[in-house]
């Protein structure tokens, strides 16, 4: 590959694999990054771009693989080795200091000494203010708390901390994920700038625009393989989605036809300060309904207003003709509305407790006896709903967090199913998770709707979303940015436009 | 619906038999620790074994165990309250106040207990309601409530309570068994029940493992903490009472330093500080240790400050015995 | 643009001159300076504890052994006093730092190596430490006539119309500013206690760090175990006994957030002074000095509350904004 190039690569991975116990999130992956050139990541969530990034970072440890700097092989065993080596990140949620000054963040871990060995504040905040000035950023007060600062601005600071020492490598994941319109502007005005100073920059971004605006070179990662690489200029957007997307959607997805009934959940115009706005919808009987965005586009916020976690400031919400204002969980879950979350190892499972306790929490009170536990109604819901989704494990008092990803997700829907509920609502809920069991979960969700159950499906994954869902509402920056209905004529690429808010060029 | 899932598999509800779980557990060592102690002290000293020394032993420990009790649901839901002693000094003075105004032995055993109950929700509502960290809010209640009889009593004592008031921390059921012991025993039991095998007391673990996952699981977070202040609360009202009917007298320093030995009672008992996890029974036998190991010294006139030495060593110990053996066991793997 | 976090000092500093002034109403002559110099050598060691203990704070931890460190160390010099009086005391003070440090590193090893939380550690320590101050002097008291002239003057000498117990407090106070802001120990200090994730990141040793700081919470400890036992001409078992929690009530009260993280060196002096003052004043405005402990508890909930107000933050924000301020 790259027969053409002039000059050598500045980094070079190859042979990359990481194992995670159930999931091999990168399989023998390779990746080069020239100096003075921008190489866009490109794939799916889960598609392993995060954790290539934690290992060139020094994060994770690879299992397999070679890391060459200049021609040289490196092991990159911490993150103050990578630094040390001129890796720099800036993160998705910025990873900085909120209580710090400006030029403290810019200088933490090298700050400039006096004579005596002391932090050497007036240099430090010279050289930031001229940092700062490099890259047309002198708006910026050197002293001022990062708190003070809005997320553009923040990453303005995390680019002259890059520069300060003197990265080679910089490393952007997802850096425009939280701008708006003109900061967008200002920060490829920045990375044209990195770029004429020779630096490699890899930038990891959904979005078609940006990537066609700033990137000289493309890979492309799918389920943690790398399945195309190659010059922008000559690779068209359809053939980057073609390999993003990859196989065939409906030879995965087998899904049933199943009668629609009335509608069940009807939201109307559902509001919050800074989270979404504008929100209105249907959900149908026996209906998989998909929603379709980038990450941050507002879509989990708004199921957890439905479940009662986030407290909406208008709008309202009817079940079956009767309105509903969940207050808490608690009440979401006793009018029928359940939720699978994302954060599957924070917020869905009590890592340390056993499957059986997990999957009888919400139910405890069917499974007790005036407030005295009965363990063995408790171990058989426990075993009859770990049956039906085809738990994998070795007893039902092992600790859920020894399970793979795939069956603690199977434990968290367990969960919800033995509550007997109406609506269930499934938060990215194959991420991170093996194909075995994702399959099991789609397979599952299924026979749900054929119960009569209704489903809601957050998910990032355009073969998942397109595959299960009747219809599918696409959000963008907390709006609903379309609706289509999931009838044959629907294309991937429809979807990731009206995601990434590219023009329609035919219909 | 899918032929696929016809293969049903069935998965065991445990592995282990739970009597084998049972005796690698934490109390089971602690029962060897606890018998190993007594069978030492009984070589030591000629007078440990009778009947009565090892009922003036129970006293030792009885009141902070009652306390301990409901401490370790409180730390196992991962909060803490350092104000227990506090509490007792302040109940023990309105029940002082009290008796002032002539009120009898029912009376005072209420207002001891209410004004238990009346600080725990106290703490329960700074913590819970203004989600202020528990630490720091018990540390400043330890002040607030102790400075109360600071402020009623001054250097004074309250004394003269009624003969009927004295059974509570004197006297005795039957034979050598005090009522305390027995109190404790009850309370022991029932604490047992709440934490082990209510659902309550299964809210109150996941909580502490994972109170985000506990609340999107519909478990009413907030609720199940302020009970467990409240609890606390009316635990230490209960020793209060105790503790003032075996004193026969109210002083604002009464009990003085306990906070610290029920939180090393509990630690000691198996309870993990950061939450989640430990059992009654661990806490039962921590006592008995904490207990034995006080007389037992004090049997071989080691003065109460020194054995302070055994039982801190012994905190610190119990926690790092663990996590060292862990780090040995992955060095060599 | 003027920071939260100064504002916060700024209040407090406010609240206690307003007390001072109010105090000066009621007690002609509360506000002399020589009365204020008094109140600030009464409060000098409880500010060079404060200051200690903020370090450890910053970090996420606690150090509950404070106390217990001061009263041993204390009894080890003063022990050292009795029996060989012509051991300079400056050596003395040495000595004290020495074993200050050396208790502290205990607390911080266990809590850097091990990785038990520091509540439980110094829960230990603060038992054992005390213990051993009866094993080491065998239950006996230091009086005042087996301490030299030196040993007990030695805190009392005037210098600028300050008695030198009152400089270490300014002194411990000017090394505080330099540590926390002028050097990268200082900084590190904050990062972890902010974001330890990110301090990671940044190339920062957080276990060594967190060792580090309990290290200078047990060298100032153990070195105002000398200024104790100096100023009050005892060495017993009971010297400080629950001081502890004065000195973590000071932070408190002067903004340092129990979290981690978050308070400066000027907060902890603030702090302390602000219990020193009441301290002093109540008797003076007829106040019982039994006042005194609940009046500290009520500002200590008082403060919580106030820090925990203003530390809410915002959540991130994902609808766009038309205009949003840069």
């Amino acid at each position: 590959m790259d027969i053409g190039s002039m000059t050598e690569p500045c980094i070079t991975l190859s042979g990359i694999t990481k194992n995670f116990p159930g999931v091999r999130a990168l399989n023998a992956v390779g990746l080069e990054l020239y100096p003075g050139e921008v190489t866009a990541l490109i794939g799916e969530n889960g598609a392993g771009k995060s954790t290539l990034v934690k290992i060139m970072t020094g994060i994770y440890q690879p299992d397999a693989g070679e890391i060459r700097i200049n021609g040289k092989s490196v092991e990159l065993s911490s993150p103050h080795s990578a630094f040390k080596l001129g890796i720099t990140a800036i993160h998705q949620e910025t990873v900085l200091f909120d209580e710090l000054s400006v030029a403290e963040n810019i200088f933490l871990g090298h700050a400039p000494k006096t004579r005596f060995k002391t932090v050497d504040w007036s240099a430090m905040r010279v050289r930031s203010r001229r940092l700062l000035k490099e890259i047309g950023a002198e708006h910026i007060p050197a002293e001022a708390p990062l708190k003070e600062l809005s997320i553009a601005n923040k990453h303005l600071v995390a680019v002259a901390r890059a520069l300060s020492v003197e990265a080679d490598i910089v490393i952007m994941d997802e850096p425009t994920a939280a701008l708006s319109h003109k900061e967008i502007e200002d920060l490829f005005d920045l990375i044209g700038l990195l770029k004429k100073s020779g630096k490699s920059i890899l930038f990891i971004s959904h979005k078609f625009d940006e990537i066609y605006r700033i990137a000289d070179r493309y890979t492309v990662f799918r389920d943690g393989e790398m399945v195309g690489n190659g010059s922008i200029q000559d690779t068209d957007q359809n053939a980057i989605v073609q390999l993003m997307v990859g196989r065939s959607v409906d030879q995965v997805f087998p899904k049933q036809k199943v009668a629609i009934g009335k509608p069940v959940l009807t939201v109307e115009d559902l509001h919050h300060p800074t989270e979404f706005a504008d929100i209105t919808f249907k959900l149908n009987q026996g209906e998989i309904l998909g929603f379709y965005g980038l990450v941050g586009a507002g879509r989990s916020e708004v199921m957890q207003a439905l479940f009662g976690i986030t407290q909406p400031s208008g709008g309202s919400m009817t079940l079956d003709g009767d309105a509903i204002a969940p207050k808490s969980p608690a009440d979401a879950i006793n009018s029928g509305i359940v939720y699978v979350p994302e954060e599957r190892g924070s917020q869905g499972v009590v890592a340390n407790l056993p499957i059986f306790q997990n999957i009888s929490l919400p139910s405890l009170a069917r499974t007790s006896r005036s407030g005295f536990l009965k363990l063995a109604q408790e171990f058989s819901l426990a075993s009859e709903y770990s049956t039906r989704l085809d738990l994998r494990a070795a007893s039902l008092s092992q600790a859920v967090g020894t399970l793979s990803g795939g069956n603690q997700q199977k434990v968290v829907i367990a969960k919800w199913l033995a509550t007997k509920p109406r609506i269930i609502i499934l938060d990215e809920p194959t991420k991170g998770i093996d194909i075995g069991s994702k399959a099991a979960v789609h397979a599952f969700m299924g026979e749900l709707v054929g119960q009569g159950l209704s489903v809601i499906m957050v998910s990032s994954e355009l073969p998942e979303i397109m595959g299960m869902s009747d219809r599918i509402i696409v959000m963008r920056e907390g709006r609903i940015a379309a609706r289509y209905d999931n009838d044959g004529k629907l294309s991937p690429e429809m979807l990731v436009r009206s995601a990434a808010g590219i023009e329609e060029v035919a219909a | 619906m899918s032929d696929a899932a016809s293969t049903t598999r069935h998965i065991p509800n445990r592995l282990d038999s739970p009597l084998r779980g049972a005796l690698l557990s934490w109390p089971s060592l602690l029962l060897v620790v606890a018998v190993i102690l007594f069978v030492v002290n009984s070589f030591a000293s000629p007078y440990f074994l009778s009947p009565w020394s090892l009922s003036d032993a129970t006293f030792n420990f009885t009141e902070k165990a009652i306390i301990a009790l409901a401490m370790a649901l409180l730390i196992v839901s991962g909060e803490i309250d350092l104000s227990v002693a506090s509490i007792i000094a302040l109940a023990s003075t309105a029940m002082g106040m009290a008796l002032q105004f002539g009120i009898d032995t029912p009376g005072l055993v209420l207002i001891g207990i209410g004004t238990g109950l009346i600080c725990g929700m106290f703490n329960g509502l700074l913590v819970t309601g203004l989600g202020l960290p528990s630490i720091v809010v018990t540390i400043g209640t330890l002040s607030f409530f102790r400075g109360l009889s600071f402020m009623v009593l001054g250097d004074q004592a309250f004394k003269g309570y009624p003969e009927s008031f004295a059974y509570f921390g004197q006297g005795y059921v039957w034979w050598v068994v005090s009522f305390e012991f027995v109190l404790f025993l009850a309370l022991a039991v029932l604490f047992y029940v709440v934490l082990h095998r209510t659902n309550f007391g299964r809210h109150v673990f996941v909580i502490g493992n994972n109170s985000i996952a506990a609340r999107f699981s519909g478990v009413r977070v907030e609720r199940v903490k302020f009970l467990l202040f409240c609890l606390t609360g009316l635990m230490s009202g209960i020793a209060s009472v105790l503790l003032t009917s075996r004193l026969a007298s109210t002083r604002p320093s009464i009990a003085l330093g306990w906070e610290l030995e029920v939180v090393t009672m509990v630690v000691l008992g198996g309870v993990a500080i950061l939450g989640g996890a430990g059992t009654i029974q661990g806490v039962v036998l921590a006592a008995f240790i904490m207990g034995l190991v006080t007389f037992g010294l004090g049997l071989l006139n080691v003065p109460g400050i020194v054995m302070s030495i055994f039982i801190g060593a012994l905190l610190i110990f119990v926690i790092a015995l663990p996590i060292v053996f862990r780090m040995v066991r992955e060095r060599r793997t | 643009m003027k920071s939260l976090l100064r504002a916060r000092e700024l209040w407090l500093a406010v609240i206690i001159v307003a007390m001072v002034t109010a105090i000066n109403f009621r007690a002609p002559g509360f506000a002399a300076p020589a009365n204020l110099a008094g109140i600030l050598n009464d409060t000098s060691i409880l500010i060079i504890l404060a200051l200690g203990q903020m370090a450890v704070i910053l970090t996420r931890c606690i150090d509950l052994s404070v106390a217990s460190n001061l009263a041993l160390s204390g009894m080890i010099v003063a022990l050292v006093n009795a029996a060989y009086p012509e051991v300079p005391v400056q050596l003395l003070m040495i000595l004290a730092v020495g074993c200050g440090l050396v208790f502290g590193a205990f607390n911080g090893v266990l809590v850097w190596l091990l990785g038990i939380p520091a509540i439980v550690v110094t829960l230990g320590t603060l038992t054992i430490y005390r213990g051993l101050i009866f094993l080491i002097a065998g239950g006996q008291w230091v009086n005042a006539d087996q301490l030299s002239e030196d040993f007990v003057q030695f805190t009392r000498i005037e210098m600028l119309g300050l008695p030198l117990l009152s400089w270490y407090a300014v002194l411990a106070a000017a090394l505080f500013f330099v540590v926390m802001t002028r050097t990268s120990l200082g900084r590190s200090i904050y990062a972890i206690g902010v974001n330890p994730v990110a301090s990671v990141y940044a190339g920062i040793n957080v276990g060594r760090t967190t060792f580090v700081a309990f290290c200078i919470s047990g060298m100032l400890s153990g070195f105002c175990g000398y200024l104790w036992v100096s100023r009050y001409v005892i060495g017993s078992v009971e010297v400080a006994k629950g001081y502890e929690l004065t000195v973590v009530a000071a932070c408190v009260i002067g903004g340092i957030s129990i979290a981690g993280g978050v308070g400066t060196f000027a907060g902890a002096i603030l702090g302390a002074l602000f219990l020193g003052v009441i301290n002093s004043a109540l008797p003076v405005i007829n106040i019982s000095p039994f006042w005194q402990m609940a009046i500290s508890g009520a500002a200590i909930i008082m403060a919580v509350v106030l820090n925990a107000r203003g530390e809410k933050r915002g959540n991130r924000i994902i609808l766009r904004q038309t205009g949003e301020p840069s």
